[in-house]
Order: structure tokens, then sequence, then C-alpha cells
């Protein structure tokens, strides 16, 4: 944790420094296409993209709609397998890798944070946590207290017994990245995690997300918002199913509250 | 996943649709019921019919005289033709081979006097192989002696339901009492015999000397000297029962003097056979109409895939969930599997006491026997879970076949 620290407040100091250089890559795309097939057309979705995202980063992934962005997500989240291209995912490579190995790289690699939340109904918050821990192979014993840390993590250590349907938006999201965050995961992909969210609310969730990624984990953020953007520290943009912008920059937000808690 | 993880996971999802899952479960309910109270009832008459049998005597036949059958629409029904006479049980007991008991039962009724207490009972004048031929032994005191039928002695030997009303607690071995007005003297109690196939009670009977009965009891008018009404032939086990049937018929038919081609004018019969068949009438019944249950339980299966399918559209985005956080399609196929057989076996518990307690109405309501083996309960919950099983698989399949990508998205 400390050396992850390190690197993160290192790059923070002499920005823009390239994370790739400092840290082995966890994502590592090379020639990916995606193409669809829609009755006699075929939709190429992703076009030939290369991409290499360093262990520890935060970055942005933005453009229009259908300009590719969430095809990548979904690949990058272990849910689908490019049509031609290689994608690895911390070294394996989903092309090659069986269902129930993908199912298993999601449980335990990737956690996924959704704009409409995705809680389950008449659930309580520690069971919503506690879900994807019922699919780990092997699955672990401590159920319930490491669902109790990562509430407390996420500041809702107090209303674990709560329903969805008694939590405010922000609170609601708030059990997501807890649920996401149960399986130590090295990457928590999120999907316009802010879209359903308030300003206020939006930037709480942004900050939170800053913080656990100076903790050391891979954030990767799909948002069509430039404000939510700026809280991340490498942009890339999508267009027509190519990467047509990829910045690295000291992030512009959220920058302190990460920096008072890694020192 | 474990399999308590899944249980959980489907009592949750079916509490939440209470009224939904009741309705859904009524097919099941419906069909497991009627699978129990068939079945208990129609097994219970036959363990009747088999108690009956069993009541009759094993290895026998019975012989009367009269056609039953109908021939030319005349038909003066039994015992009004020639009867059967003590010269036929001779020549049978001498020339068909395996006969180790042979008895006669010449029946009549009449008043029966104890003191104070009066009673009509069936009197029947038998011979001493009575008790061996039908398997019905004297419990307590002795049974008739060839010297009783020589003598035709007043002597009786009564049945249970005769001693219950005559003597109560008394012992009645040994007492007199008075059979159609004359002196008689208890010599012998029946064992317990119970119903006989028609219901009636055969423990009510008075069992007195042939020859007495003959003489004295059952009217001289009506009665030829020497016959001895239906007779009943016990043969040994390695005798084939149709074998001695053909050999009786032509020893009657040449005694009778019956031209070859006329039409006997006795009987013999195979009781048990011809009880045995009824039973298996009724088993064949039981079963058919099990088996309609069973279209039931079809039936019952299509609401529940029908509701499962349902299921599994509107639960869509949280199977895309599962399937985000790492379930696998195993996961999914068996939490939807777990659900509907869930469905099932709560309307098999139902459909189960329900089947029970009618079936228990029926026994009361309708004094008909009803028998509840372990083993139908046991088959109605296997069909249940058989079902749940088989209706469930189709929208299991389904939701674990779900692409992760498109359930997550949709609304």
């Amino acid at each position: 944790m400390n050396s992850v620290a390190a690197i993160i407040e290192a790059s923070q100091v002499s920005a823009p420094v390239a994370p790739q250089s400092a840290a082995p890559a966890l994502i590592r795309a090379s020639g990916v296409s995606k193409i669809y097939r829609m009755g006699d057309q075929t939709v190429r979705a992703l076009d030939d993209v290369s991409l290499e995202i360093a262990k520890g980063d935060f970055v942005a992934i933005m453009g229009a709609s259908g300009s590719g962005k969430s095809t990548m997500m979904n690949l990058i989240g272990a849910l689908d397998r490019p049509t031609t291209g290689h994608l690895a995912i911390d070294g394996r490579d989903i092309a090659t890798m069986s269902s129930d190995e993908l199912a298993d790289l999601r449980n335990g690699t990737i956690g996924f944070v959704f704009q409409q939340f995705n809680l389950l109904p008449r659930t309580p918050a520690l069971n919503q946590v506690i879900l994807p821990l019922l699919y780990a192979h092997p699955r672990p014993d401590d159920l319930e207290a490491r669902a109790h840390h990562r509430l407390e993590q996420v500041g809702l250590g107090k209303r674990t017994d709560h329903l969805p349907s008694q939590l405010s938006g922000g609170q609601q999201q708030r059990v997501a990245i807890a649920r996401a965050l149960i399986n130590n995961p090295k990457i928590l992909l999120a999907d316009e995690p802010t879209g359903a969210l308030d300003t206020k609310t939006s930037e709480e969730i942004m900050k939170l997300f800053g913080e656990l990624n100076a903790e050391g984990i891979t954030v990767i953020i799909v948002t069509h918002e430039p404000d939510i953007a700026d809280f991340a520290r490498r942009k890339l943009v999508f267009r027509d199913g190519k990467i047509i912008d990829d910045t690295e920059r000291a992030p512009l937000k959220a920058a302190t509250a990460a920096k008072d808690r890694v020192l | 996943m474990t399999l308590f993880d899944s249980l959980a996971i489907a009592w949750t999802a079916l509490r939440s649709n209470l009224l939904r899952s009741i309705l859904t479960t009524l097919g099941i309910i419906i069909g497991v019921a009627s699978v129990i109270i068939l079945v208990s009832v129609g097994s219970g008459a036959r363990v009747e019919v088999e108690k009956q049998i069993a009541s009759l005597g094993s290895n026998m036949l019975v012989v009367f005289s009269g056609s039953s059958r109908g021939m030319g629409g005349r038909s003066a029904g039994a015992g009004t033709d020639l009867p059967i006479a003590e010269g036929d049980v001779a020549a049978i007991r001498d020339k068909v081979q395996g006969v180790i008991a042979i008895s006669g039962q010449l029946n009549g009724s009449g008043p029966v006097v104890n003191g104070n207490t009066n009673w009509t009972t069936t009197l029947s004048g038998v011979h001493p192989d009575f008790a061996t031929v039908r398997d019905w032994p004297v419990r307590a005191g002795r049974d008739f002696t060839p010297q009783d039928i020589r003598a035709s002695a007043k002597v009786v030997i009564l049945g249970q339901t005769a001693v219950k009303q005559l003597f109560q607690d008394e012992d009645p071995i040994g007492a007199t009492i008075r059979v159609k007005s004359a002196p008689f003297q208890v010599i012998g109690v029946l064992a317990p015999k119970g119903q006989s196939a028609m219901g009636r009670d055969q423990d009510d009977v008075a069992l007195i000397p042939m020859t007495t009965a003959r003489g004295y009891i059952v009217g001289k008018s009506q009665v030829q000297s020497d016959q001895v009404g239906q007779l009943y032939i016990k043969f040994d086990n390695s005798t084939d029962l149709k074998d001695a049937q053909e050999q009786i018929e032509t020893l009657l038919r040449q005694r009778r003097r019956i031209q070859p081609g006329a039409e006997d004018n006795f009987n013999v019969r195979n009781l048990a056979e011809t009880m045995k068949a009824r039973t298996e009438v009724l088993s064949t019944m039981t079963y058919l109409l099990a088996a309609t249950s069973v279209i039931s339980l079809i039936v019952g299966g299509i609401g529940i895939m029908n509701i499962m399918l349902v299921s599994v559209t509107e639960r869509t985005r949280e199977i895309g969930l599962r399937l985000a956080v790492g379930a696998r399609q195993r996961d999914i196929m068996r939490q939807f599997l777990v659900e509907a057989v869930t469905l099932c076996l709560i309307g098999g518990l139902i459909g189960i006491a329900l089947g029970v307690g009618a079936a228990a109405i029926v026994a009361n309501a309708a004094d008909w026997p009803v028998v509840i083996s372990p083993a139908v309960i046991a088959l109605a919950m296997a069909a249940a879970a058989g079902t749940g099983i088989v209706f469930g698989y189709f929208p299991a399949r389904r939701a674990s076949g779900l692409n992760p990508i498109e359930a997550l998205r949709s609304e």
C-alpha cells in the first residue's frame, strides 16, 4: 500500500507522468475490434483499439452515445469478448477464457458500479454487499464482518439493515460501491455512476472514488459529463469506435481529498 | 453459492409475490391432493376385499344348486333346482382328488333365547368339517363330532355377535339356550370372522349339526330329507382348483343324469377367484383415476413454467447483476430450479395435507375403508418435486443463458 501511495503521490507532484512507466499494465488491449451483426448490417462498435491502463490509475472514458465507450467498458468488465484482437485483464486474455472463468474474473478482480445502482429489491444493505461473496470460489466464512467493514468504509456503518427504499440515491450508490469493493477487486468499473444523482451527491461519490483510488484500486469511470471526468487522472475519448484523445494530467478535482487520506 | 443460499433467495422471491405464488401452486395442490385421495380410498377398498377373500377360507370351492347362468331367459334363482344332497357329499369326498375337508351349510333363521334375552340370528346346519373348510376355528369349548351329526344332537356353537347379544360377559359354554323353542346346549364359541363380501355380519350365527337342522330347525316341509344346502370343499395345497372344479362338475352331471349339451342345474364356484377379479377391476379403476390426477399435475406444472418465465422476464436486471458480480451460469440455473421446486414442494405439502384430510373425511363420513400409506405420500412429494424440475428447467435455462450486458440494460 505504501509503495502504491508513493507512486500516486509522485505522479501528482510531477504531473503529467505516464503511470504505465511506473507500474505494470493491469489492462492491455491490442487491436481489439468488436463487430455486431444487426440483420444484414454489421456495426463496428470498436475498431482496432489498442490501450494500456496501469495498476492504480484513475481513468475516465468519455464519448457520445454510439462512440464505443460502453462496448469498451463491457470488454474491460469481462462481460463480453472481443471479435478480434486481444484483451488481457490482470495478465489473462479474456478471448480465451470460458464463461465460468470470466464469471470468476468478474467476481474476484472487477467491481461494478452502475448508473441505476442495481440493488436487489427488498434486500437489506448488508445482504446487498454480501451478494458477490456468495458466488466466490472459495467462499469466505466472514461474510457479514467483511460487509460491515465495507459499509463503514463508504460511510453507511449505521444503515446495514436499511432497505433500498429507505435510502437516498447517494446512499444507495454507496451501498453499490461497498458491494463492488467486497471482494477486494483490482479494478473498480463504474458506468455513469453519477447519472442518477444531483450535483452535490455526485461530487461526494466522485470524492469517494478518489479516496479509493488513493488506496490503490484502479478506477475506471465511463461518463459523458466533463465535470465528472475532471476527477480522473487520465481521460480517454472515444468516437466511432476509436480513441481520439488520451490525455493524462493531475486530476483537477478531488486531489485534496485523496491527498489528505494518503498523507 | 450453496443450496441454502439458493433456498433463501427462492423464499424471498416467492414471498414477495405471495398471492401469485399461491395461485400458481393451485394446480399442484389439486393434483397431489387428488392422487392421495384416490390412491388411499382405492387401496383401502382393496385391502377390505382382500380381507374378505381371506375370511372365505383358502383353496376352497363352493357348490350350490340351481342355475345362475340365465340362459333361455329363465332363471329361477340359486337353490330352487334339485338340491345338493348327502349322497353328493359322499361322492365328492370319495372320488375327487385332494379333498381335505367338506361341509354343507344349510341356512335358516330364527329366535335364540337365553333366559330373558331374545335374539334372532342365522341358524346354520353344518358338518363337523365346517371349521376346517372355512378356516374358522372354534375358539372356546369344542367342535361338533361325527357322533353329534349321527344323533342329531341338540348342541349349538355360537358366533361372536350371537354370544355378545345373548350372554354379554357370562361364560356361554355349557349353558342351555332355546333355539326355536327347543333347548340346546352351547358347546363352543367361534373365533371372530368379520363382515362377508356382501357386508353381512358373519359372526351373527348359531351353528347346529346338519342333521339337527334338517330334521328340526329349518322346517321339514321345505327340506328334502338329505339336502345339505351349499357345499364348501377345501383342497390340499397341491390341488389345481380348476382341475378339481371340472372333476366335481363331471361327477355331479353323472349323478344328476344331465344329458350332454344340457345346462348344469348346479354351480361350482371359486369365490376367491371371483373376488380377486373384482379387486383387479377396482385397482385398475384406482390407477386410471390416479392417472387423471397426473394430468392435473401436468397442467399445474405448465402453470409453474408460465409463472417462472414471467419471473425470469421481470427479474432480468437482477439476473444481469448477479452475472456481473460473478454468478456462473449454473448458479443462475440452480437458483431458478430451486425456486420452481420450492414452489412445487410447498404445493405438494399443502396438497398432501388436503388429500389426507379429505381421505380421513371420506373414511369417517362414508364409512369407507381408507389406507393412507407413507409410500403414496412419498410418491406424491416426488411427483411434485419432479414437476418442479421438469417444468422449471426451461425457464431456468432461459435465465442462465441471458446475456449479462443485455440483461443489465433491460428495464
